[in-house]
């Protein structure tokens, strides 16, 4: 459970996550197995069009969350059952514990609900007297240990058998063996005696019925069973965005949730419950059965344009297992109550600012969450929303303000970069890496060597790298961005010479600036807008077939991010479609429009390894051709482990969690050396100035190349 | 009749990537036999499985007290059929019940049911369980052991949305997908099958029509 007061004291708590050697293990094997078992448990099915099922679906009921409601609470109360409806988290745990007095309840058992830790139910049950014994494996570890959960389907991740091996000898005050079978049927025997002396049993559930007020609850170990059959009352506690109009919906979402969550065709158990059941010891041989369904903000979510679609989220957890931080840090450090992507989104609109504000600083947008979410939710994207949010009720820091003045105007941002280059030349030692960094820029930054500015920019250089294309077939206008045309301007000049003799004039529009990617990173929205809207006009899209970038991440955001900042200014939206349509990156644009052959390419290039940008392979979904590209290249391709995972960069995130930054990018390195390759080449300049620099650092021989420079230098 | 053999070749391959252990049978009668057979394999109370050799603390020991004979249950079955299964595992030493299940709560051996309907896509059994005694058996059961009916084998649960819609409808309602048995992973993500549910699943295909 993440309650650090400030940033720094999170960036102390990351640390420890950082040295805790288990975790990290633990979490590196999950990572792994993970993508693997989910691939399996899909097999041939059409992942896409599944997901998109369920989010058209999980959106039709949310926008009739109210209708739902009505109709369900008739069905089932004319089942038997009572339907509540607690408009917060303290009214919900309060109607519990009513009901738990009303009905003479001492113990109760509960099955898993991440409803009822959002509300945080039992320590309220427990100061009303109650006695409460969670019963899920994994959660009843962590009530035993007085913590919170680190994972929404598998809460004790981050313990060992030794650590549960001593809290069960602790527990039974006998010496437990660390065998993980024996100590599963320990908590079998120990935990059997609490459902038989229960009075009530607490559930979630995943699916509430609106035509038959049925509740629908997917689980494993069993315990749901017990729990709903055994005691003499029953309460569910669940969100209102459970309902769902039909059974078919709920048997659509039960396709992807297991497959997604733990890479299970379906779970053991799925328990359909209508009504108050035949349960012998309760009045008549009846179940008392209650149903409380929580808002706490949910109905006014499902009212608003860009965070409605938060309410799909099924709970499959699968947005931490593959992100990069979650990874690194683990789920008490990346989470309040809801832990991952979702869970940085959830626990400001549930847990309030002052939990999040921390939280969502730590995503560093590579889009692995959004490319595996059950639902199809826009997860990256709600980050930055909450974070401008955030920024907009508690003030901007003067550095994201001053970073967001500096863009918005090109001249001074442009002639910042220009003075930067004479400030940098006490500390290069005369070699293309900042050496000796000055204390207040260094402070974590020493796990990689970073660039130093460029002798001479791009823009400086293009009046005579221009080349001249009489009847030209395509117009191209190069888009660079601000580390190609400050930094890596020889990148630049490599995809020219690419380009050249093939019959595409080229331009290089002067007007452009920065695509605001780092200043929407950083939660300032109207930079973001005005920096977009300046580039819009300075490239005067209508007037070109491609506009063409060498940066992953600009080509995405320029991409996605244009349209959607622009929609709302009539003089400029037009103009941001037509050049959202025109954005390509490089290696598309090389293999399939001006279509390279090997011949084109000396044969015999080097042992060369690939890394997929995040913005490449998942913010535009390009895959083969950088791989194809170096191929035909004349390089020899060998794949490395994880090639489409983060390196870490992540623009400005890498300066502010340079630690976490570090060990993603260790990761990635060892996994590039294990190849052999002497060559790494990828398709964005952050990355190449992660990886460049990191590569640099740990004294590794190989060379990182923008796949741009691969290519140049071996045309024939 | 392909399609069905397909069909039934599918349930199988996905049961069994579940732990349940799959056989077909040509009778209930041979289902019967079966039952009794794997009863009289297993040990008394399955003190490896259950936990009965672990350090227990008092209250979880205690439970060893009730459960002394080896208990069969099977709520689900006509008094004929009932009688059939206790022919069957005559001269054993089983205890056969149909009800009272919650005087058994420590563990019974043996749970048995002829369930309702099966999807060949996840494996899974569909097993309709408004009575509580059904509930229990296959709750508090070392070992479920479960006859599918081959002419209700069915390819995924989109086939069985009417079954389901009348039996939710038909109030109280309780019904249950099970797909192989009792699971965990919580403990550094290594499965242990057999948590709070059966430790097995066996499945008879029965060849019914």
């Amino acid at each position: 459970m993440q309650d650090a007061k400030d940033l720094n004291q999170y960036k102390t708590e990351l640390r420890e996550s950082l040295n805790n050697e288990f975790l990290r293990s633990a979490m590196d094997k999950f990572a792994v197995a993970y993508p693997a078992a989910r691939a399996r448990a899909f097999g041939d099915m059409d992942v896409a069009a599944l997901v998109a099922d369920v989010a058209r679906a999980k959106d039709v009921s949310v926008g009739q969350m109210d209708a739902l409601y009505a109709q369900f609470k008739a069905k089932a109360e004319a089942a038997g059952a009572t339907v509540h409806l607690a408009r917060t988290a303290h009214e919900a745990n309060e109607i519990i514990a009513s009901i738990a007095r009303e009905n003479g309840v001492k113990h109760i058992v509960k099955s898993k609900s991440m409803t009822a830790e959002e509300t945080h139910l039992n320590p309220h049950l427990e100061a009303a007297g109650l006695n409460v014994t969670e019963t899920d494996l994994g959660e009843w570890i962590i009530q035993l240990r007085g913590e919170g959960p680190s994972h929404m389907v598998m809460p004790a991740i981050h313990l060992s058998r030794y650590q549960v091996s001593d809290l069960f000898s602790d527990v039974t005050k006998q010496k437990q063996d660390s065998d993980i079978q024996k100590l599963v049927k320990v908590a079998r025997r120990e935990l059997r005696p609490k459902f038989v002396q229960a009075d009530m049993g607490v559930s979630g559930a995943n699916f509430a019925l609106a035509q038959t007020g049925t509740i629908g609850i997917v689980t494993n170990e069993g315990n749901g069973r017990l729990t709903t059959t055994l005691p003499r009352v029953h309460v569910a506690l669940l969100g209102l965005e459970k309902l769902t109009p039909t059974l078919h919906e709920a048997l659509g979402v039960l396709k992807v949730l297991p497959r997604n969550a733990t890479g299970q065709a379906l779970t053991s158990y799925v328990t359909w419950i209508t009504g108050n059941n035949q349960c012998a010891p309760g009045p008549d041989g009846k179940k008392v059965m209650h149903i409380v369904f929580l808002d706490n903000g949910r109905r006014a979510m499902a009212k608003d344009p860009i965070f409605s679609q938060v309410l799909r989220c099924v709970r499959c957890g699968a947005c931490a297992n593959v992100c990069p931080v979650y990874r690194m840090v683990g789920g008490h450090k990346y989470g309040h109550v809801y832990i991952g992507a979702i869970g940085l989104i959830l626990t400001y609109f549930f847990h309030g600012r002052e939990k999040a504000k921390n939280l969502v600083q730590n995503c560093i947008n590579c889009g692995a969450c959004k490319a595996v979410c059950a639902a199809g939710i826009d997860l990256p994207r709600l980050i930055k929303e909450v974070h401008a949010r955030i920024q907009d009720e508690e003030g901007h820091p003067l550095q994201s303000q001053l970073l967001g003045l500096a863009m918005k105007n090109r001249t001074l941002f442009h002639g910042l970069l220009r003075a930067a280059k004479f400030a940098q030349r006490p500390v290069t030692g005369g070699t293309p890496y900042l050496r000796h960094l000055p204390m207040i820029f260094a402070k974590g930054q020493d796990f990689r060597a970073l660039p130093a500015i460029a002798a001479k920019p791009f823009r400086d250089q293009w009046a005579k790298l221009k080349p001249l294309v009489p009847s030209p077939k395509l117009k191209v206008a190069l888009f660079s961005g601000c580390v190609l045309d400050f930094v890596y301007p020889e990148q630049m000049a490599a995809a020219v010479k690419v380009l050249a003799d093939r019959g595409v004039a080229v331009d290089f529009p002067m007007g452009q600036s920065c695509c605001g990617l780092p200043v929407e990173m950083m939660g300032e929205r109207i930079a973001a807008r005005d920096v977009a809207e300046q580039n819009v006009t300075a490239i005067d899209a209508s007037a070109y077939d491609y506009i063409l970038t060498l940066c992953a991440s600009c080509a995405s955001h320029l991409k996605h991010a244009y349209p959607r900042l622009l929609k709302d200014t009539p003089s400029v939206a037009y103009n941001a479609q037509q050049f959202s349509d025109r954005v390509i990156d490089f290696s598309s644009f090389v293999r399939d429009v001006l279509k390279v052959e090997a011949q084109d390419f000396m044969p015999g290039g080097p042992k060369t390894a690939y890394h997929a940008p995040c913005h490449l392979c998942r913010g535009l979904d390009v895959h083969e051709a950088p791989r194809a590209l170096i191929g035909i290249g004349g390089m020899d391709y060998v794949q490395a482990e994880e090639e489409e995972v983060c390196c870490g960069f992540g623009g400005t995130f890498s300066m502010k969690f340079p630690e976490v930054s570090a060990e993603i990018l260790g990761k990635k390195l060892s996994n590039v050396e294990a190849t052999g390759a002497e060559q790494l080449v990828t398709d964005c300049p952050g990355c190449v100035m992660q990886l460049r620099g990191g590569a640099e650092t740990r004294g590794m021989r190989l060379d990182v190349l923008h796949l741009a420079e691969a290519l140049a230098a071996r045309l024939k | 009749m392909k399609d069905k053999e397909q069909l039934v070749e599918l349930f199988k391959l996905k049961a069994e990537a579940v732990s349940a252990v799959v056989t077909p049978v040509t009778s209930l009668h041979q289902a019967f036999e079966y039952v009794v057979d794997i009863c009289e394999k297993k040990e008394a109370c399955q003190l490896l499985a259950s936990g009965c050799e672990e350090g227990l603390s008092d209250p979880a020991q205690a439970l060893c007290e009730t459960k002394q004979d080896k208990v069969i249950a099977a709520p689900g079955l006509t008094k004929k059929l009932f009688k059939e299964l206790e022919t069957a595992g005559k001269g054993k030493g089983f205890k056969f019940i149909q009800d009272g299940l919650r005087n058994h709560l420590g563990g019974i051996d043996i749970g048995f049911t002829v369930v309702d309907y099966g999807l060949a896509e996840t494996g899974t059994l569909v097993l309709a369980s408004k009575s509580e005694e059904t509930r229990l058996a296959t709750m508090v059961c070392e070992i479920h052991v479960a006859v599918l009916p081959l002419s209700k084998l069915k390819a995924t649960s989109s086939d069985l949305e009417d079954f389901l819609l009348a039996s939710f409808t038909a109030t109280p309602d309780y019904t249950a997908f099970i797909t192989g048995a009792s699971r965990t992973a919580d403990i550094e993500r290594v499965l242990a099958l057999g948590v709070h549910g059966p430790l097995e699943l066996h499945i008879l295909l029965w060849e019914d029509k």
